[in-house]
Formats: structure tokens, C-alpha cells, sequence
């Protein structure tokens, strides 16, 4: 018997937190310039990398995001002068925290990425999809 | 069903026992299987953890003797960063240990097993508690027994930071000292325990020593069992709580062999049943040949009779008076009675308060040199106290961070497991006859394990004065035949 | 007037919230004058048919401590429930699942083989525990050992909660004597104040405005001066992050606070909210450098969430498939 299997590709669902004055500029700009990149990241707009909460990553995992990634201006840009260093230094623990829970490193990063960088911001989705997609689905079981 | 026997031993456990009671054709008890049916993991998620959160972590295995586990993975610590304590810290460790073991015995004594023979084995279940007790003997007795409860946990506390769960612990120290101030309402405080402890002594032979009916219980067949006993003995073989080499002797008193604590995988084994969560530690000398009596099995006891038994004396004068009088009432060395475990109870607590004096009537003792900070990369580290209710030993490997790969902990209660299992059996088929069945065998049942203070006894002991205690017994062909459950009254208040 | 119906019971616990209770001394004669207590915890025989037999209700509070790591533990607690007008989470094992949730990062088939097979002391002989034994006299059974420990809210709905592993006579004393008063909060409050241990701390004024902190200690490193904020010299404290409440207790015993309160209100995960805090007051921004002092929470994990490993968003580590 012909069986056509017809393989169901696995889509990462990635959750990103773009500060609004570099990363989402750039996410604006590859907009406009009509790049495509990976569909599969839900953009979270948020006015500075140190504004994300540990809590927001955890509750994007819990809610089944195969990926985080966060994404900011790069160290001494900070349209806030510090806010990336703390998101940066909350990133570092937080990765090994995650990973005691079975959540590997791939699946979380925090990428610096300036207004005019669309490339370095399509190349950067692009890759953390298709690292995601070979880790396979997290869709995190509660309770 | 859920099962009810609320033994705790100090183990990885909490709560809950069962035991089940297989009968023959005839209503004989073939066979009475007491079980352990829980079990947390502490040694398993230990892993991961830094070695200096071990004794904050391993004091939540229990909140009746959290000290007991807090000294041991402190002292455990102390071998794994090869970090000698500071005499100071020694004798403050020592210390405080003596506090905690006097408070804690005094508190079986009265509110737990002690009740069975103030008020009486045969009393009402209702006057079997505190409050019988001091119905029996006088509010002033009750209200004794409380305040010094109370201030005994506060110099812990004081000492401590917390008598719940201490922060004391670190290796090679401790992190908390004492000034000449405090030391002297120490000491003062030590001579008011020593006058409670001797009180308790006077209590206990009036009211037990002295009436034929319980020496007569005591040294009753039903609740003797012929084992090996082991206990912790600093160098001239005496009782130590603290620290020393574990001594064994055989059920005919001789020294079997006497260890360090590093060296306990030569000498011990624990043995898995497939019917319940504890393990059964034995000698490796002897083997384990079953939950069976005798010079060659396996098998022995820890805690105060078993401490009185495996050594040559107390290092201090008013508990060796006692002791000997002990050994001397009671016909000569070892004693076998499981019940006598009350009586050594006492003479333990003589020793602690004394020791208590000692320690707290030493200047040196409010020296400043509480720490001594580790340089040796650690690796591996074992650690034995004697905790009220037996050995206690911990042992723990690491890698070079300090953060720990094993951990493997052989705790109190454990070590009495099979003896506990073989009384229960014994005072079943010695109770059950025809299949008849009542109340009387309940408390006979009760008696034979309570004896042996299993932690969460505080609970067991319900205001109505008994142990919640749920039986089934099974007929020869696996059918249901009696279900007795025990314990259900409301408070009376 | 009838007096309340109180009961009280214990679930994975280590009896220390039962101390706690005795801990009150002469004071617990006082709470037990003014209440009827109906069933008392691991005193009574917790045979489900004695509970369903009351009336829905009638009970007037229970208390109830431990976390929740067998299925026994869940019946009753739903069965509580039930019976009871109001059901407090008393402890942190209860609140939070507490320090047996560090099982969490583990699962039954580890912990099991630690214990019956690879441990250094252990004579293996293949066996080891099973639910459904058969012994040459017939069978006998063991309950089953769940993977994963559970805070009580997370079985049932919990009206209140009380902190502290365990908590203190004080904190206990003072929720107890608000349900008698009828003097409560909106339901799902914590019956503690919400401010920082950092209020309560005697060191509090020693603690620098900004903490910025170059290097992170661990206490096997130094000795701790006891009259200055123990995180100004470098230790980890969590008191800035942590409920008060508690007398700060642990820094008056000369070491820093471990978290055993839990988190204070509107703190959507205590370990989030603490690596955040580590984070924050670590005052390095090159990358390398940040890395090597951050390093040295040498057990992030087990730090961050010693005592609410379970009620953390994630809840456990992720199970392996099949097992």
C-alpha cells in the first residue's frame, strides 16, 4: 500500500518583547522594506528590553510559546541609559533557572538589535525558528 | 481506604502507617505487616542544591526534632569542606544539641508515651493525654512542664535565630555566639532545666517505678525483643549525643564492633520490602536474615534504651547514679524490654540538663572565634549526631562548587523500622486469639510502637488518649474480616 | 451560642506548623476555650465516611497544612472543602508547596531508583515498593506516589492564607484570633501585613539606599558582621523580596533570609520577581564580568524558589515523555 504521509511541519509559536525605540523600529523598518522573515513570532511591544519581567517569560512558556525572545537595544544605547544591562543580567539567571525546568537554552534568547538593523532582525527570527523547530514543541503541561 | 496508624519515623516521611493483620483458619495471627506508606524524596532533590542550604533544607524532615537533622548536616558539612569547627563553635553546637534533646524528651515524656504510665495503660482513653496527666498529678505539674517547654525553645531560639528550623549550622562554625551576658542567663536558665529534669525523674518513680503493675508491663514478654542495640560513644564509651563513634553491642551485651561515621557503608545495609516506603537497615556483619530476634540477625535498635545499652556509663554523676540504678532494677545489661525505653527516656534527660550546665557554665564558651571559613575543595562528607529518637547520619557528596551530586541520610526512626515492625507483629499474635478482637489488643498494639517515640507522636497522641489506629484483618482466604478503627472521637473540650 | 467548629489537617508536612500550634503555650488553651475542635490533624482517623458524615458546612474553619503529593492528600482536602464555611492554607508548604516541591525537578521513577536501587547503602534486590504487594499470608497495598507536589489552592479553593515555614506563633496567633473576631479581609488575602522583611529588619538602616553590589558571596565565604545589611556585604538575602511578618528572625540568628514567607501581594511569581531582583542589584554591565558574578548563585534555582517551586508559574520541571 502507497501511504503519502503527509508530514505536519512542526510551527514554533515564539513570543518576542521588542523595545520600541530599536527592536520593534527595526521590525517597523523590515515592515516597510517589505522583508520576509518567519511568521511565527507574536511581537509584544514594550518601551525598553529592562522592562520585561521575569514573569512575562515564565507566563509565555506557561501559556505554550515554544520560544522567547526578547529584544533590545544594544549596551550604551539604552534609550533609558541601564534598562538593557538589567535585562541583560535578568537574562543570565533566568536562562539557567529555565533550564533547571527542562526549558533549553535555545528557546530563550535576548538579541541586541538597533532601528536600522532589519537584516540582523530577519536573520535573527529566522535562525531562532528554525533552532526552535528542531528542539520540537514545548506546549508547556500545567497541573 | 485510607490507612491510619499515624506512626512518623524520622525519615523521609510523614504521617501515615498501616498495618494489617493476615489471620489463620483458626482467628490466629499469621502475620502483621506494618506499613509505611509515604515517602518525599528529600535525598533525591537535594541534588543541585548548595551543601550550606543542606542543613536549612534537611531540618523540613521534621518540625518535632528539625535540630536533629540541622546538627547532622551541619557536622556533615564540616567533613565535606574538611572545615574543623572552632572549639568555641563545638562546645556552643554541643550546647545547644543538649537543650534541644532535653526539651524534646521531656515533652514525650509528658505529653506522649509518659501518659500511658501516669495515668495508667488501663485508664480510660479519654485521661491518657496531658490532661490526665496533670488531673493526676496537679495543675502545677501541667503548668511546669509548659513553661519550661517554653523557655527551653527560647534559648534555642535566642541561639538558633529559630527553634523551628535553626539557621545555626555552618561548616566548620556556627553563625551565631554568645555574649558573657547571654552565657550567664544561659547558665542560670541550665540550673532551672536541671531542676525540671530531676523533677521528671521524681515524677517518672513515683508514679511508675514505684507501682509493681507497670514495672510488671515493662518487663512482660510481649514487648521484649532480643536484638542488637547501637549508639553513639565519645572515647571512654560513654553516652554522647552530640558526637562520638557508634558502638554496637549484641543482644548478650558485647561489643560487636565500634565505627566512625565515615566508615557506616562498611558496617550497615538497608534492606527494601516491596510493602512499604521505609528501609530497614541491618548489620552487614550479620546479614539480613528477616525481621527475627537474636545474635545473628541483623537487626537492631537505636534511641535511649538502645543508647543506654550500647554504652559503658553516662559522662554525667546524677545520670550514672540513675543509669546504674536502671541497669540494676532491671536485671543487668542489655535490657530488652522495649517499654524500658521510657525509664532510659528519663535518665537521658538527667544527662542533657547536666551537660546543659556544664557547657553553659563555661566562659570559654562566650569566646568570638565561632567560624572558621573552609579552603578544601569539597567533595564528600558524613556527619552522625544522636537524635532523641536514634542515629542519625548523613552523608553527602558534592562537586568542587560545593553543590551537591548525592545525598544519602540513614535517619532515627529508620533504624528501629524492623524492630518496630517485628513488636507489632509480636504484639498482635500475642494479643489476637480466635479471631477475637477489641479494644485491649488496640492499646497493646499502640503500646509496643509508641515506645519507641516515633516522630509525629506529638500528633499521634489525640486529645482522647489514643493513637488513631485503623486495623484490618484478613482470613485465611483474603476476605475482609474485621475492620477496627480507632481514634474518631471529637476532642472534649 | 454553639462555639465555631474547628478542624485542622495535615497533608506532605513535617509537623512544624503543628509545633507552631503548641508553640503558643498557654495562649492555645485560650483558642481552644473558644472553639469546638471537630477533628484533629493526624490525631484522628481520617476515614473519608466520619468527614462526609457531617453536614456540608459545618464545619467553621479548617486549617490545613502540607503540601499535597498523593491522591489521599487531594480526597480530603476536597473533602474539607466541602464541610467547611472557610479553608486556610496554613503554612508554606500549603501556600506554596514548600520544600518538598524541590521533588518538582525530579519525578517518581528517579526518586524511586535513588532510594530502593542506586543509593550507596541500599542491599538492591530488585524489589521495590508497588502499589499491589503480594505476601505469602495475601496482599497488601501502598498508595501511589504522585510526580509532582501541589500547593492546596491548587486543588481546591482556598479562602485564606497563613505564611511562614512555619509560621510564627505571632502571625499564627493573629490570623486565629481575626476568624474568631470575624474581622477578615477580602477572601484569598494572605493573614500577614504586606510589606518587605527589609521594614522589620533591625539592619534596615544600614541597608544603602541604591544596594549595588559588585560581587556576590556565599556564606561558606565570610563572616557575616551582624550589624550591617547582610546583602550590602554581598550575601544573598531575600528579605527585599520576601512577605515580613516574621520578626526577621533568621537575621537575628546571624544569616540571611531564605524566602520562607512567600511572596508579597501582587507578586505574579516569587522566583521571577527574585532573579529580578538579583539581577538588579548586581551592579556590572559587562557582559563577561556580569556572567562570572551571577555564576555565583551557585543554585539559582533552588534559591529563587525553595519554597514555592510548586505554585511557580511553571510548576515542575518538564516531565520526560513516558515516564
Amino acid at each position: 500500500m502507497q501511504a503519502t504521509v503527509q508530514e505536519q511541519r512542526f510551527e514554533p509559536r515564539i513570543v518576542a518583547f521588542f523595545c520600541n525605540w530599536c527592536t520593534y523600529a527595526a521590525a517597523d523598518l523590515a515592515g516597510i522594506s517589505r522583508m520576509k522573515y518567519a511568521p511565527n513570532v507574536k511581537v509584544v511591544r514594550v518601551m525598553c528590553s529592562g522592562r520585561v519581567d521575569p514573569a512575562f517569560v515564565l507566563e509565555a512558556f506557561r501559556s505554550g510559546a515554544d520560544g522567547v525572545l526578547i529584544g533590545g537595544c544594544h549596551p550604551g544605547d539604552c534609550h533609558y541609559k541601564e534598562g538593557n544591562y538589567k535585562a541583560m543580567r535578568r537574562f543570565l539567571l533566568l536562562s539557567r533557572v529555565l533550564e533547571d525546568f527542562g526549558i533549553e537554552r535555545g528557546r530563550f534568547r535576548l538579541e541586541w538589535i538597533s532601528a536600522s538593523e532589519a537584516e540582523k532582525l530577519r536573520a535573527a527570527v529566522n535562525r531562532m525558528v528554525e533552532d526552535v523547530r528542531k528542539l520540537g514543541p514545548l506546549r508547556w503541561k500545567v497541573g | 481506604m485510607s490507612r491510619q496508624v499515624v506512626i512518623d519515623p524520622v525519615t523521609r516521611l510523614e504521617g501515615h502507617g498501616r498495618i494489617h493483620i493476615f489471620l489463620d483458619e483458626k482467628g490466629e495471627v499469621r502475620r502483621a505487616y506494618f506499613q509505611i506508606p509515604e515517602l518525599r524524596g528529600f535525598e533525591k532533590f537535594l541534588v543541585g542544591r548548595c551543601a550550606e542550604d543542606a542543613p536549612q533544607i534537611t531540618s523540613r524532615i521534621c518540625g518535632v526534632c528539625p535540630t536533629a537533622h540541622h546538627m547532622a548536616a551541619t557536622k556533615a558539612l564540616d567533613d565535606l569542606y574538611k572545615a574543623e569547627p572552632t572549639d568555641t563553635a563545638r562546645k556552643l553546637r554541643e550546647m545547644l544539641y543538649s537543650i534541644f534533646m532535653l526539651e524534646d524528651h521531656a515533652l514525650h515524656l509528658f505529653f506522649l508515651g509518659g501518659p500511658d504510665f501516669v495515668v495508667g495503660p488501663t485508664a480510660p482513653k479519654a485521661e491518657r493525654n496531658i490532661l490526665g496527666v496533670i488531673q493526676k498529678v496537679g495543675l502545677e505539674v501541667g503548668k511546669k512542664v509548659i513553661a519550661a517547654r517554653k523557655e527551653l525553645r527560647g534559648l534555642i531560639q535566642e541561639l538558633g535565630g529559630r527553634v523551628i528550623h535553626p539557621v545555626f549550622g555552618l561548616p566548620g562554625g556556627v553563625a551565631k555566639g554568645l555574649t558573657e551576658e547571654a552565657r550567664v542567663r544561659f547558665e542560670e536558665a541550665a540550673r532551672r532545666g536541671l531542676e525540671f529534669a530531676l523533677f521528671c525523674e521524681t515524677v517518672f518513680e513515683d508514679v511508675v517505678l514505684k507501682n509493681k503493675a507497670y514495672v510488671d508491663l515493662i518487663t512482660s514478654d510481649a514487648y521484649t525483643h532480643r536484638t542488637h542495640y547501637a549508639g553513639l560513644v565519645d572515647s571512654n564509651g560513654r553516652s554522647n549525643f552530640y558526637d562520638g563513634t557508634i558502638r554496637v553491642v549484641d543482644p548478650s551485651g558485647n561489643e560487636v564492633v565500634r565505627f566512625a561515621a565515615r566508615d557506616y557503608l562498611k558496617h550497615i545495609a538497608e534492606h527494601v520490602e516491596p510493602w512499604t516506603y521505609v528501609k530497614f537497615p541491618f548489620l552487614k556483619a550479620r546479614g539480613w536474615k528477616g525481621f527475627v530476634d537474636g545474635p545473628e540477625s541483623g537487626v537492631y535498635s537505636v534511641a535511649p534504651l538502645a543508647r543506654l545499652n550500647a554504652s559503658t556509663g553516662m559522662a554525667t554523676p546524677r545520670a550514672q547514679a540513675l543509669y546504674e540504678t536502671f541497669f540494676k532494677t532491671l536485671g543487668g545489661k542489655p535490657v530488652h524490654f522495649t517499654l524500658a525505653n521510657h525509664w532510659a527516656r528519663v535518665v537521658e534527660i538527667v544527662y542533657a540538663a547536666e551537660r546543659f550546665l556544664e557547657l553553659a557554665s563555661d566562659p570559654s564558651i562566650a569566646g568570638t572565634d565561632i567560624r572558621r571559613l573552609p579552603t578544601e575543595t569539597p567533595r564528600e562528607g558524613i556527619g552522625v549526631v544522636e537524635a532523641p529518637r536514634g542515629l542519625l547520619i548523613h552523608h553527602y557528596t558534592s562537586d568542587e562548587r560545593g553543590i551537591l551530586t548525592g545525598a544519602n541520610l540513614l535517619v532515627a526512626t529508620q533504624h528501629n523500622a524492623a524492630r518496630i515492625a517485628m513488636s507489632v507483629d509480636k504484639a498482635a499474635k500475642a494479643s489476637i486469639h480466635g479471631g477475637v478482637i477489641d479494644d485491649g489488643i488496640l492499646n497493646k498494639v499502640e503500646m509496643a510502637f509508641r515506645a519507641y517515640d516515633p516522630c509525629h507522636a506529638c500528633a499521634t497522641h489525640s486529645m482522647p488518649g489514643s493513637m488513631p489506629l485503623k486495623l484490618q484483618v484478613f482470613a485465611a482466604d483474603g476476605s475482609l474480616v474485621r475492620e477496627i478503627v480507632r481514634g474518631v472521637e471529637a476532642c472534649p473540650s | 451560642m454553639a462555639k465555631p467548629k474547628v478542624a485542622f489537617y495535615w497533608c506532605a508536612s513535617c509537623g512544624g506548623c503543628e509545633e507552631a500550634v503548641v508553640d503558643l503555650a498557654e495562649k492555645v488553651l485560650n483558642v481552644v476555650a473558644a472553639v469546638d475542635i471537630v477533628f484533629w490533624p493526624v490525631a484522628l482517623d481520617f476515614k473519608k465516611s466520619d468527614v462526609e458524615a457531617m453536614p456540608d458546612k459545618s464545619i467553621a474553619v479548617s486549617f490545613i497544612n502540607g503540601a499535597i503529593r498523593l491522591s489521599e492528600q487531594e480526597e480530603m482536602a476536597q473533602l474539607l472543602r466541602r464541610k467547611s464555611q472557610v479553608v486556610i492554607a496554613f503554612g508554606a508548604c500549603a501556600q506554596l508547596g514548600g520544600i518538598p516541591g524541590l521533588a518538582n525537578l525530579w519525578d517518581r521513577r528517579s526518586i524511586f531508583d535513588w532510594y530502593y536501587r542506586q543509593a550507596p547503602s541500599v542491599a538492591p534486590d530488585g524489589s521495590a515498593p508497588a502499589t499491589k504487594v503480594k505476601v505469602p499470608e495475601g496482599e497488601l497495598e501502598l498508595p501511589a506516589f504522585w510526580d509532582t507536589v501541589k500547593s492546596l489552592d491548587q486543588v481546591i479553593d482556598v479562602d485564606y492564607f497563613v505564611p511562614g515555614c512555619p509560621p510564627t506563633p505571632k502571625v499564627l496567633l493573629a490570623a486565629v484570633e481575626a476568624l474568631l473576631g470575624g474581622k477578615l479581609p477580602p477572601k484569598g488575602a494572605v493573614l500577614a501585613g504586606d510589606k518587605s522583611l527589609c521594614h522589620e529588619c533591625r539592619l534596615n538602616d544600614s541597608k544603602p539606599e541604591k544596594i549595588l553590589i559588585a560581587d556576590l558571596k556565599r556564606i561558606t565565604e565570610l563572616q557575616l558582621d551582624p550589624e550591617k545589611c547582610y546583602l550590602a556585604q554581598g550575601v544573598i538575602c531575600l528579605g527585599p523580596v520576601t512577605r515580613g511578618g516574621c520578626e526577621a528572625l533568621c537575621i537575628e540568628g546571624h544569616m540571611p533570609c531564605t524566602g520562607c514567607f512567600g511572596p508579597l501581594d501582587q507578586t505574579p511569581d516569587y522566583g521571577g520577581t527574585a532573579v529580578s531582583f538579583l539581577a538588579s542589584i548586581v551592579d556590572v554591565n559587562d557582559e563577561a564580568e556580569a556572567k562570572r558574578v551571577l555564576d555565583k548563585v551557585a543554585d539559582p534555582t533552588g534559591i529563587v524558589y525553595r519554597y514555592s517551586l510548586a505554585r511557580s508559574k511553571l510548576g515542575r520541571k518538564r516531565l520526560e515523555a513516558g515516564a
